[in-house]
């Protein structure tokens, strides 16, 4: 087998890790957004799973996390007498947005703590409601703020894809692995895989600064700064 | 049985507590790897912002793609890449803790390296300028005005980077590094029973990281925000 051979399998398992990084990148935003908010949340039954999410997720590992879904999670389900048993494609996605959107929610609730407090005391002068205050003046000026960390989360999860191939995910890392040992050809593979994960990165800071530019217009939209 | 120490599966919590010493002796191993890697990754991360920072585009643009790299790239395949390839440039076998410890020493050198270059670039330009309006020499000017001003900066930042690489450790499982995962995983495999090794590793991952940020805070507490005073 020659290395040019080897691009074929590897583009599949690389279509495999772009489909899992946006799957678990959009599903992670859904997190970071919902406990980040929680997290400031004034109700308490809001704000401590919010805190106690991202203490969890931020304070283990994402491995232990994808193992303790994969292998422990049906074992809880037998206790409980309900089939916990997830496919390994759910475990990955869901360790690997779960463990995301703990950094992202601390982002998150950063930035709209960022918002100048001038412009939440003239909502509240302006008589809007805690929800009008939240969409029209929280977060056209907080959103463009999370764009640059959430650009480097993106990277972060793009590599952490890697570790599904370790619960029996045919991603680009488990395709490499294979072919290793397929053909002994180590360093020709792990090369090419590298590459491939920096080119994968380098596409996808490029799309996320394309996005960030675009939600930047937001802030003026909103009159702040 | 592991490391001579007998497992009790009569319930769960004779189960936990029997397997609690192997999985401190995994521990022992996971905090040595971190340690390791972390010292790797400051010195690397040195050398790497050094060569970025040099006046010569022939060093800092090849300095600039290589951090660049390392960071886009996943650590399991920079790990394979270290255990596997480099035998076979070398001709000499790494041992699988040396190789984990090489590769999460390369990955976070990276982070490093940015972490010293932000530092430096916080310390206001006017010190720069005030250097040359009182003719310091410039290496005394680095010595003594800029670094004491930025380390207070870069400390909490490095101290914030030990625990991810604390955290990413259990990758080294991969390369059969014995640390505290590996051992869970052992240990489920031979008792069928993952729940509880597993959920153990999890929170004794908590308490670490608790502790270990409880002390990064303390020591940023406890670090002159004006600057260190350098003998």
């Amino acid at each position: 087998m020659d290395w040019i051979d080897y691009l074929g399998p590897m583009l599949d398992g690389a279509w495999i890790t772009v489909k899992l990084t946006f799957y678990s990148t959009i599903l992670g935003a859904v997190f970071s957004f919902l406990f980040g908010l929680g997290k400031l949340a004034r109700h308490w039954y809001f704000k401590i799973p919010s805190v106690v999410y991202i203490e969890v997720f931020r304070g283990t590992s994402l491995l232990v996390q994808m193992f303790w879904l994969f292998y422990a999670l049906p074992l809880v389900g037998d206790i409980l007498g309900l089939n916990m048993r997830i496919p390994p494609v759910v475990a990955g996605v869901l360790a690997l947005s779960a463990n995301i959107g703990a950094y992202g929610a601390e982002v998150v609730r950063g930035a709209i703590q960022a918002v100048s407090k001038k412009q939440y005391e003239a909502a509240t002068a302006l008589n809007f409601t805690p929800k009008q205050t939240l969409w029209r003046i929280a977060l056209p000026q907080a959103i463009p703020e999370m764009m640059p960390p959430f650009g480097n989360l993106a990277i972060q999860n793009l590599k952490d894809t890697a570790l599904v191939s370790l619960i029996t995910i045919s991603d680009l890392a488990f395709v490499s692995e294979r072919l290793r040992n397929l053909t002994q050809e180590s360093a020709v593979v792990y090369t090419l895989a590298l590459f491939m994960y920096f080119g994968m990165a380098l596409v996808l800071a490029g799309m996320l600064k394309m996005l960030s530019q675009y939600v930047g217009t937001w802030r003026r939209a909103a009159g702040g700064k | 049985m592991l490391f001579g120490i007998e497992w009790n599966t009569a319930s769960n919590l004779a189960f936990a507590t029997s397997i609690l010493p192997i999985l401190l002796i995994g521990l022992i191993t996971t905090l040595k790897a971190t340690v390791v890697g972390f010292i790797l990754a400051i010195v690397i991360g040195l050398v790497l912002a050094a060569l970025k920072g040099a006046p010569l585009k022939v060093i800092s643009y090849p300095a600039a793609f290589v951090i660049e790299f390392l960071r886009d790239t996943p650590l399991l395949i920079q790990l394979f890449f270290v255990f596997y390839v480099l035998p076979e440039l070398t001709g000499i076998a790494i041992p699988a803790f040396v190789a984990g410890a090489v590769a999460l020493g390369l990955q976070y050198s990276a982070y490093c390296a940015e972490v010293y270059r932000g530092g430096l670039e916080a310390v206001p330009w006017g010190q720069h300028e005030a250097i040359k309006a009182l003719n310091l020499p410039s290496a005394y000017g680095f010595f003594h005005i800029i670094l004491p001003q930025a380390i207070p900066r870069i400390i909490p930042a490095l101290g914030n980077y030990l625990v991810s690489i604390m955290k990413d450790v259990p990758i080294l499982s991969v390369v059969t590094v014995l640390e505290m995962m590996t051992i869970a995983r052992i240990i489920g495999d031979r008792t069928y029973n993952y729940l509880v090794p597993l959920s153990m590793v999890g929170i004794l991952y908590l308490i670490l990281t608790l502790l270990a940020s409880f002390l990064v805070r303390f020591i940023d507490m406890k670090l002159p925000k004006s600057g260190i005073p350098l003998k």
